[in-house]
Formats: structure tokens, sequence, C-alpha cells
């Protein structure tokens, strides 16, 4: 690889099925409080164990939008252009447990699910787990991405 | 002392503003926080190169800017939400265009739904970011659970 801005993903590089991500991801307490400290959530449920169990819950949990924003984070990394990101959304089903010590392994894969030639997106669904549970339910990415339709292309259109 | 959401607060929408000025410092820190690696969060001059004004924001970063937003609503004691209660529902964002450091954006909340269902109340909140020309930008929806007594 060079130190030159990496080249997108092309449209046409997809195809429906494809898996683009597979990444697993540590989450201790340590990224919990710095989680806190960049999005100002405080909530005392994600650093205090008291409070949590209070709450009703195992222990301290990671934030859901922790585990959102970390979830996206390998399908990124496989596009190369965070920008090509329209549109994420994601149901919370499952909190993951964070010990106070270690860590909870955080698993993903992201596979194109649909592809809209016309409007150059793709839709692509991120299937994230703790210790063999979803923990996100529908996550679902949409991605912009320069494609055959692109203006380059279409100077070419009455050969097509 | 037990309360539950007043569902009057429905359709309610709230006043635009305070406009925010997106920080570099923390994007970077957010997507430190979340793994997120491209040197276009990080590095003005590779963000520069790929045609954007300055460092660009991952796609969850203005979860920060809508929570502050929605606490008008949340946090307002005659909307009846014992936050100790609530937990995470759903959560969407729509990008209309990338969001950089230095954009200067105008959150305005609506209260789209407050319903009843099964003991609990499903309160859905939707952020709409502005720049100043009040061209849309960007729009954050979050669907909050408020666990019954």
């Amino acid at each position: 690889m060079t130190a030159t801005t990496p080249t997108p993903v092309d449209l046409a590089d997809l195809v429906v099925g494809q898996e683009l991500a597979r990444t697993r991801h540590e989450i201790t307490r340590d990224t919990l409080v710095r989680y806190a400290g960049a999005s100002g959530d405080f909530n005392p449920i994600h650093y205090n164990d008291t409070v949590a169990t209070e709450a009703g819950l195992p222990g301290v949990i990671a934030h859901g939008m922790l585990t959102m924003g970390t979830a996206v984070t390998g399908l990124l990394d496989a596009i190369a252009d965070p920008t090509a990101v329209r549109a994420y959304t994601t149901r919370f089903t499952n909190p993951i447990p964070v010990p106070a010590t270690g860590a909870a392994v955080l698993e993903v894969s992201a596979v194109v699910a649909a592809i809209d030639e016309a409007a150059r997106t793709a839709r692509v669904d991120l299937t994230a787990e703790f210790d063999g549970t979803k923990v996100l339910g529908r996550a679902r990415a949409t991605l912009a991405l320069p494609g055959p339709d692109s203006a380059e292309a279409r100077t070419g259109n009455d050969a097509a | 002392m037990t309360t539950t959401p007043d569902p009057a607060f429905a359709g309610r929408s709230y006043p635009a503003g305070p406009a925010h000025t997106v920080s570099a410092a923390k994007i970077m820190e957010f997507a430190h926080a979340t793994g997120a690696t491209s040197p276009l969060h990080s590095d003005p001059e590779a963000a520069r190169r790929a045609g954007h004004a300055d460092v660009v924001a991952p796609p969850t970063f203005l979860v920060s800017l809508a929570q502050a937003t929605e606490a008008q609503y949340i946090e307002d004691p005659a909307a009846g939400i014992d936050f100790r209660r609530v937990v995470h529902g759903e959560e969407t964002f729509t990008l209309h265009r990338p969001v950089v450091a230095g954009d200067v954006l105008v959150p305005t909340l609506t209260v789209e739904a407050v319903r009843a269902a099964g003991g609990h109340s499903m309160i859905t909140t939707r952020v709409d970011l502005a720049d100043e020309a009040g061209t849309d930008v960007a729009s954050v929806r979050s669907m909050l659970v408020v666990r019954g007594a």
C-alpha cells in the first residue's frame, strides 16, 4: 500500500452476498471510559458496577452507541472511504457486559445485501455478536459508491 | 413515585439551535474511541487531498450533538421520563453529505412518537441538522424504551 489516499470501492466490484469484512473488537473498561469522554455519554451504568447492578443489569455494560460505532469500522476499512456511508441504522437487541479486567469480544461481519445501480448505492448488512448472541438487530449501512453510471463512464453512453 | 411518558409530547417540535461548531479534536477523539482508523478522521492533509475542507466525522459522530439536543425533552420533568429506566432501542443516521470539522450545524428536535407497548413506553425522537443557510446536512432518529415499573 502507498501513502496516497486509497481508492474507494467501486459499485461494480460488489456482488450480493459478498462478505466485505469480518472483524473482532476487544472492548474493555478502558474502551468504555474513552468512549464516554469522546461522546459525552456519562451514564454510570457504563462504568459503575453498583449503579449497573441496581439498574437490573448483570454489571457494567458497553454503550449501545459504542457497539454501533465500533461495528461499522471493519466495513469502513474495507471500503477505504468512510464518507461513502450515507445511512446507518440498527436496533439494540442485547447488552454487552464488560468485565472489570479483561475484555469482551465483539465479532462482526459485513455482507452486501442489495445493490441499487440506478441510485449507485449498496446496502450492507452487519452481524454483530458477543459470546454467540446477536447484540445488534437489522444493522444496515447504505453506501454511495462510484459506479458504471458515474460521470466519466457516461461520456461513452452511446456505445453501450 | 413512578412516572410514565406523557403522550401529549408526541408531535412536538422545539426551536432550532443553538448552532454547534464541529471540532476536529472531538472528531479525532471519537474516531479513536470507536477504532475508526481512516486518516480522513485525523489527518487534515489527507482529508484535503480527498476533497474535504478538513477532517471527516465517522458515521455515528453526530450522536453526541443529537443526545445533547434530545436532553431538552428527555430531561424535562413534565415529559415524565424516568431516565433510570431508559434503554436504547434503535438508532438511525442519515447523512446527506460528509460532516467535517468547522461545519456549523443547527439542530432541531422533534418528538415523533410516544407509544405504550406491553407495559413499556417507546419514545422516538428525530434531530435534524442543517447548515447555517438552512440546507439539510443530516438527521438522527433515536428510539428509547422506558421500562414499565
